[in-house]
């Protein structure tokens, strides 16, 4: 089910996020927009939004003014889907696309909420720089979490890939969550309220995993079949 | 009725130029980019290409000293995007190669003169006159950054064997991704072997292994890469020496070619000599 105020409505699309504006002044609707964005700040970070902005007339600097305020938050404007001329027109100067690749509103999919308790989420490395992936579940990276990039997990974390940059598994106190992955030599690792960084130059390039034990984190080697 | 039948008096597209517009970005400063323009820009000029030079570092221009053009100004990029001038007036003829020609940033504002948008028009204006436009992006990743990627085709993201330099070029390379403009192709500048030799620098295995994107260009450390900026005359222009060399192939590269990269671990005469005996 899409968020919904009395507003803006959001809905998860094949092309990204479809951002609903509803009739009200065109001031009013940037405002709850902006403040919807700034309460979910992880949750919108790196999206890509169309906009449909039913009949509202909108000329450049309208336009141009809410891509620069997204754009400096990290989202990325599009396209802009509207029912009135002069704002397609405005949309198409300003390099926007005004058309979805396929009819719109039949392929728009739900995005769960909340995930359903193990579910883990899945996330397609490498994880860059400035890369962060926050969930209340467990994560699973498949490729590199290179350094400069975070993940938080209430849940644990797995990375299949060679783990340089920060976790955080674990983030809602849960001591039985654990982190392991291909290579482990992490920035900082915190799992609950443990924090620890890797040793200097460590040689063994194997799979590993941390855990909380006994008020500290412990790491060792992945053992194949024994399941630790 | 096939669409194509609907034009029979239409000029064959052979002649028409769909230029290709390409944008060195680095995240970190420092690291050699508006010199790595000028270079490439060269290069591919040299090779009868037309080319176009976008300095998109307003307010700290550059691109126009190291191409030895400072004095020749007369209009700059802000002045096409408001309006005082056309297009052709604000291109600066290069003094050596007739098929070059450089858009030179404004000194006097800040990077916010510009949009994204003004930057995917001027370019979709420059398209049809010339083969390549080469956009040289301001170190950061805000507004000016924002301003050079938007019009891209390519982008060649630039770094120093360096930990630093790497890990804003990895920034960088997932801004691009997230933007819909990857896959990048990387450029390792600044190269030294006897460091990397010592084991003091990251050797270019080191920074494809950490950057995995596909590499398009290694250029050595060189001296004189520092005094031929200064000069004003890129190195590529001479074509002998190995910085140069590197840029030249870049530019093959970007035409297509399929040139093998240099092996700049080659051992001293000296060593030679002991080796074949």
């Amino acid at each position: 089910m899409g968020e919904t105020t009395s507003l803006i409505q959001i809905k998860g699309i094949r092309d990204g996020l479809l951002v609903t504006l509803g009739d009200a002044a065109w001031p009013d609707l940037v405002a709850a927009f902006i403040e919807n964005i700034e309460s979910r700040a992880s949750f919108f970070q790196g999206g890509r939004v169309v906009l449909d902005v039913g009949s509202h007339d909108l000329r450049v600097a309208e336009l141009s003014k809410l891509r620069d305020q997204l754009s400096e938050r990290g989202i990325y404007l599009w396209a802009v889907l509207s029912e009135s001329g002069l704002t397609e027109r405005t949309a198409q100067n300003l390099g926007l696309a005004t058309r979805l690749s396929k009819p719109h509103l039949s392929e728009v999919q739900a995005v769960p909420e909340q995930l359903p308790e193990d579910a883990a989420k899945w996330v397609k490395g490498p994880l860059r720089s400035g890369g962060k992936v926050a969930c209340e579940g467990n994560v699973v990276v498949l490729g590199d979490v290179n350094s400069g990039a975070e993940i938080v997990a209430g849940g644990s974390i797995i990375v299949w890939g060679r783990l340089r940059g920060s976790v955080h598994a674990g983030a809602q106190g849960d001591e039985t969550a654990f982190v392991c992955a291909l290579e482990l030599a992490p920035t900082q690792i915190r799992i609950a309220g443990a924090i620890a960084v890797s040793p200097e130059k460590q040689k063994r390039k194997q799979p590993e995993v941390a855990r909380f034990q006994d008020g500290r984190l412990e790491v060792e080697p992945w053992h194949a079949g024994t399941g630790r | 009725m096939a669409a194509w039948k609907l034009n029979p008096g239409m000029p064959a597209r052979d002649g028409e130029m769909n230029a290709k517009v390409i944008t060195i970005a680095s995240g970190k400063g420092g690291v050699g980019k508006t010199t790595s323009v000028a270079n490439i820009a060269v290069a591919l000029a040299s090779r009868g290409q037309k080319v176009t030079c976008i300095d998109g570092d307003i307010g700290l221009r550059n691109l126009d000293v190291i191409l030895g053009l400072e004095n020749r100004i007369v209009y700059d990029l802000v002045d096409v995007v408001e309006g005082r001038c056309r297009l052709r007036q604000a291109m600066i003829r290069d003094k050596r190669l007739s098929e070059l020609y450089l858009i030179p940033a404004a000194q006097t504002r800040d990077k916010s003169a510009v949009s994204p948008s003004d930057m995917v028009r001027l370019c979709d204006e420059l398209r049809s006159e010339v083969d390549w436009i080469l956009i040289d992006s301001p170190a950061g990743i805000e507004r000016g950054f924002k301003n050079a990627i938007a019009p891209a085709d390519r982008v060649l993201v630039l770094t120093n064997p360096e930990v630093s330099a790497v890990r804003d070029a990895d920034r960088v390379i997932g801004l691009l991704e997230a933007e819909g403009k990857g896959p990048a192709a990387l450029v390792i500048n600044r190269l030294d072997m006897s460091m990397v030799r010592r084991g003091d620098m990251l050797s270019v295995e080191d920074v494809l292994d950490l950057l995995a994107i596909d590499l398009i260009g290694i250029v050595p450390e060189d001296d004189s890469v520092i005094v031929a900026s200064n000069r004003g005359q890129p190195l590529a222009l001479d074509g002998k020496n190995k910085a140069g060399l590197a840029f030249q192939n870049i530019a093959r590269r970007l035409m297509g070619e399929k040139v093998p990269f240099i092996d700049f671990d080659t051992p001293n005469v000296f060593q030679r000599l002991l080796g074949r005996k």
